[in-house]
């Protein structure tokens, strides 16, 4: 059955760049001081100061935008946008309005529901500014009693628009995961939700499907969204109360102003929010304390030249070397380059991909979630990982032993060969396990009878007669010769 | 030989000979100031026992034989919108009457490390709104040549001071003529030096794409003397210029021959005083005894300059005003009567409505804002923070800012035009001398009226100087204006140098009988 409505998705992302110090003066950016003690005169406004750009985090702006492939403005400025608000000491914030540093990109997603898997999501532009502080409302002792906290006011923002081509609130999220991903690929922001270096407001309408063609509803623009999920549930709530108010409405786009929702994450609802009346003329102007910024073409290709590879490029090149799946890349690169770098380590060393790839996802990832760690400081090299996997790859030890051998790795610091030496795992030579499952044949004729009888579980007996005899052998191997070996006698 | 009446570069000779001690001097120099200004009101502070201290530490540095900076234990004024980490910082308004900066300014800092002495701040203008002095929250500045007449503004406090012997260099702003216009009504030199010469850190923003620091002195040399000490980049003021600072007293001596001048007919005869005309015309006959011809020129929009520049001003000073609003520091409504106040109204709201008010009561944050604001700054300052944010707003920012915007490069390419063909503008400050205390308070119109000159400098960024040309009949001073291209103060410098070696309008100093009055407390307006 064919969708009542489809859903149209713009994004705009404030990401907090990863800076020492703030956009407009020497400030620390760090998360977590105590109130205002990261502040200046400068970011606080005082009278008599002036501000001046920080070098790097404009880098950090270039960068990003070369990543969005986005077109750099060979020259760009500074807007003052006014509007009064006690966490904005200047009451106007420093931003970009007509010039913005660049515009025109885009970020190429992979979109399960998108023809092809992939689908591109333009980016309309983006700029720098410097962020505002933050105010505490507290409620003690009956009163209200507003506290401001400027720590955070003059950190540098960067405003990244897309075009409305979302179509679901599962693309918006996996648009959101790639941008975060790229981000820190590029080492320009930790997009922390829970830290607000990352924040989302999200346009969203639907076009409903009529007998007159497709309707499309009045925007809503949808704000405090705590997480991608929050993200994805707040567009999946606001798409169906549209259409459910449009089946009762009939309004279409253009018919009522825009409106402002707020995602109440409990309730998982959204609610109107009131609009400030005064916000909605910033009288932008520009900034005559700054001086306009010259970007040069050999600056911009000195930029591009130092991006390194990027998530998208990068799960292509593993899944062309490595042969690995569209899912296993996905898994590997969505942890940061430092896994990626440990498993191509160990896929080059131990000689297969598939093998590596697997036992990056299943032990080491496993490992670092337990220990909630970084894979720097996960203890086995990728070196000596190799090791093991080639004995594994070899078959000269089987995948349960390999694992014994692992967790003995991990908690000793030997090498794959102490490991299996102090574990006392001896290697057990073809010819051996030949001639003891031909002996344990001869001895069972009963369970011979009952295996080509059909009761192929009954071979498990003599794997357990094989192991008595022998710990070291390889079930599996006994297993497999025996089973081959009563095939023989028919 | 009275101390105070010496040019600070004669009494830089006089400490070099030990012929003067640097204590002798700011005594001499603060005894006229307790004197005076009680009735002039050039000061809005002054630090009598710090600069006594400091004045003896560079005493004692210079009989042990230490370097002595350049400035060398000279009193000097401030203008009260420059911080100061040690005084308070009060742009003579209501709203900042207890800032105390922690910081110095740049120029400030400069002038400390070349041993210049602060001796306190200058009254002026409202964030420098004005211009005549008239609109400081803590009282007018009064002419010292007239009591009864403005010293004008908005540096006029920076101008009186020197003019009636107070101190022998101080520093002001200029923004629209705020150093040039008092420099000529009060008989001084100062200098407006191009945009970017002077950092602005730590000058109380009025307008910040016009506003620059600069040096007021008796003659062009002290101001030569002054300018090297605040002239330079600054890496905390980004529209500061790279660069060195040329030793602009030491060029002076390089007399400028054969270089063509150009007179501003436009600014002469038709609404302009007689005697002004006359002086300015006088004046171009010195340059061309000097070897210098004179050619007639004009700059075609200039007449555009003051509306222009009323509008650049204002849309900028609506937002670097915005940040005064009883929040994070300066003067805060009584929040208290506000809560009750509000209370009030919100019973009245909801008891009776619109019957009882005209529209609900606001928000509390709103309301704080409205009231520290309407209590804390003077109309002036309003009227301009309207009139900017006016000029701003959606639906009138193409036709006036930007319109603004356009006009102000056309100004910028007349004098580009001009200075292809002279070296430097010579022509009126002002259109008439210091008018009477009160004569155009009631009219803001005529009061911007009076920039007409001034402005355009400004809005090209050029630099300018103003310096004493002519007296009228009844013994006011009259200004002449010097505009040279960018980072032509050198050649500025010279000519008024080389003009006060062939005149003596700069010797000239108010009238004892007008001293007395004012240390006599006769100087109010009848």
């Amino acid at each position: 059955m064919e969708k009542p409505y489809e859903i149209v998705i713009g994004l705009e992302v404030h990401v907090q760049l990863l800076t020492r110090s703030k956009l407009f003066c020497g400030c620390s950016t760090e998360f977590g001081a105590p109130p205002n003690t990261q502040t200046c005169p400068v970011c606080i406004g005082m009278p008599g100061v002036l501000p001046v750009m920080n070098r790097h985090a404009f880098e950090l702006a270039l960068k990003t935008a070369c990543a969005l492939n986005c077109e750099i403005a060979p020259f760009t400025k500074w807007d003052r946008k006014n509007y009064y608000y006690p966490d904005l000491p200047k009451n106007y914030q420093i931003s970009q309005y007509d010039l913005p540093f660049s515009r025109n990109g885009y970020l190429e997603i992979r979109s399960p529901e998108a023809e092809g898997g992939r689908r591109r999501i333009g980016i309309i532009r983006v700029h720098l500014e410097e962020d505002a502080g933050k105010s505490m409302h507290d409620e003690k002792a009956g009163r209200a009693d507003s506290r401001i906290d400027l720590n955070r006011a003059g950190t540098p923002l960067l405003e990244i628009v897309t075009r409305p081509d979302l179509r679901s609130p599962t693309e918006a999220k996996v648009f959101l995961q790639e941008l975060k991903l790229l981000l820190n690929y590029l080492g320009v922001s930790d997009c922390n939700m829970q830290e607000g270096s990352l924040r989302v407001d999200a346009n969203i309408n639907i076009r409903v499907n009529t007998p007159d063609g497709p309707v499309p509803t009045p925007i809503v623009e949808v704000k405090n969204m705590n997480s991608f999920r929050a993200v994805e549930r707040a567009l999946a709530y606001e798409a169906e109360r549209q259409y459910q108010e449009f089946l009762q409405t009939g309004k279409r786009l253009g018919e009522v102003p825009k409106q402002t929702r707020g995602w109440d994450d409990e309730a998982e609802v959204t609610r109107p929010q009131r609009t400030k009346e005064e916000s909605s003329d910033y009288r932008y102007f520009p900034e005559p304390d700054l001086v306009p910024v010259v970007v040069t073409e050999a600056e911009i290709a000195r930029i591009r030249a130092s991006l390194g590879e990027l998530p998208a490029a990068l799960r292509e090149r593993l899944e062309r070397s490595y042969g690995l799946t569209a899912y296993d890349s996905d898994v590997l690169v969505s942890q940061g380059r430092p896994v990626v770098d440990y498993f191509e380590v160990l896929a080059q060393r131990c000689g297969e991909g598939k093998l590596a790839a697997n036992w990056v996802q299943q032990e080491v990832l496993r490992y670092l979630n337990e220990k909630q760690v970084g894979i720097e400081s996960f203890p086995i090299p990728a070196e000596r990982l190799a090791e093991l996997l080639a004995m594994i790859r070899e078959r000269t030890l089987d995948t349960r032993r390999g694992r014994e051998v692992f967790a003995r790795m991990l908690t000793t610091g030997e090498t794959a060969t102490e490991a299996l030496a102090a574990l006392g795992f001896v290697d057990v030579s073809d010819e051996e396990i030949h001639a003891l499952c031909r002996k344990l044949i001869a001895e069972n004729p009963k369970t011979v009878a009952d295996v080509k009888a059909g009761k192929i579980k009954a071979v498990g007996g003599l794997v357990g007669q094989a192991k008595k005899i022998n710990p070291h052998v390889d079930p599996a191997k006994v297993r497999e010769v025996c089973l081959r070996l009563i095939g023989e006698l028919a | 030989m009275d101390i105070t009446d010496l040019t600070a570069c004669e009494l830089i000779a006089q400490l070099e000979q030990r012929q003067l001690s640097s204590s002798e001097i700011v005594d001499a120099f603060l005894y006229r100031i307790k004197h005076l200004d009680s009735r002039l009101g050039a000061f809005l502070h002054v630090d009598e026992e710090q600069a006594r201290r400091r004045a003896a530490e560079v005493d004692r540095r210079r009989q042990a034989g230490e370097k002595v900076g350049p400035l060398a234990g000279l009193p000097i004024a401030i203008k009260d919108n420059i911080c100061t980490c040690d005084q308070k910082t009060t742009c003579a308004s209501k709203i900042l009457a207890n800032f105390q900066p922690p910081f110095d300014a740049t120029i400030v800092r400069r002038i400390r490390e070349a041993d210049g002495i602060i001796v306190g701040k200058t009254n002026l203008d409202e964030f420098g709104m004005g211009g005549s002095n008239e609109l400081s929250a803590f009282g007018p500045v009064r002419n010292p040549w007239d009591p009864d007449r403005v010293p004008g503004g908005s540096s006029g406090g920076a101008a009186a001071a020197l003019a009636a012997g107070m101190v022998p260099l101080s520093v002001g702003s200029d923004t629209g003529g705020s150093i040039r216009q008092p420099a000529a009504l009060c008989g001084v030199t100062g200098l407006k030096p191009t945009y970017g010469r002077v950092s602005r850190f730590g000058l109380v923003a009025y307008a910040s794409s016009l506003d620059q620091i600069g040096p007021l002195g008796r003659t062009a040399e002290d101001v030569a003397l002054l300018l090297e000490v605040l002239a330079g980049h600054d890496p905390r003021d980004s529209t500061s210029v790279p660069g060195g600072v040329p030793p602009y007293r030491q060029l002076l001596n390089n007399r400028p021959e054969g270089i063509r001048l150009g007179l501003l007919v436009d600014q002469l005869g038709q609404g302009v005083d007689e005697e002004i005309t006359q002086a300015i015309s006088e004046a171009a006959k010195v340059f061309e005894r000097l070897g210098m011809p004179v050619i007639e020129i004009g700059l075609p929009h200039h007449h555009l300059a003051v509306a222009c520049y009323y509008i650049i001003a204002t849309s900028e000073a609506s937002s670097n005003l915005a940040r005064y609003d009883g929040v994070h520091f300066g003067y805060r409504t009584d929040e208290r009567a506000m809560e009750e106040e509000l209370a009030q109204e919100r019973r009245l709201w909801a008891e009776k409505g619109l019957a009882a008010l005209p529209e609900e009561p606001d928000p509390p944050i709103v309301r704080l804002y409205r009231k520290s604001r309407a209590e804390g700054f003077g109309p002036e300052v309003k009227r301009r923070i309207m009139l900017g944010t006016y000029a701003l707003s959606a639906g009138y920012y193409e036709a006036y800012y930007l319109q603004a915007a356009k006009v102000r490069r056309l100004i910028r390419a007349d004098y580009d035009q001009a200075f292809s063909q002279v070296a430097a503008l010579i022509g009126p400050v002002t259109p008439t001398p210091a008018f009477r205390l009160g004569e155009k308070i009631q009219d803001p119109l005529a009061m911007y009226l009076f920039d007409a000159f001034t402005v355009g400098a400004n809005l090209a960024g050029i630099c300018a100087l103003a310096l004493p040309c002519g007296q009228t009949r009844s013994g006011l001073p009259i200004g002449l204006q010097l505009q040279g291209p960018p980072f032509a103060e050198h050649v500025l410098l010279q000519l008024a140098y080389w003009f006060q070696k062939e005149t003596d309008w700069h010797r000239r100093r108010p009238p004892l009988t007008a001293l007395d009055r004012i240390a006599a407390g006769r100087g109010d307006t009848p």
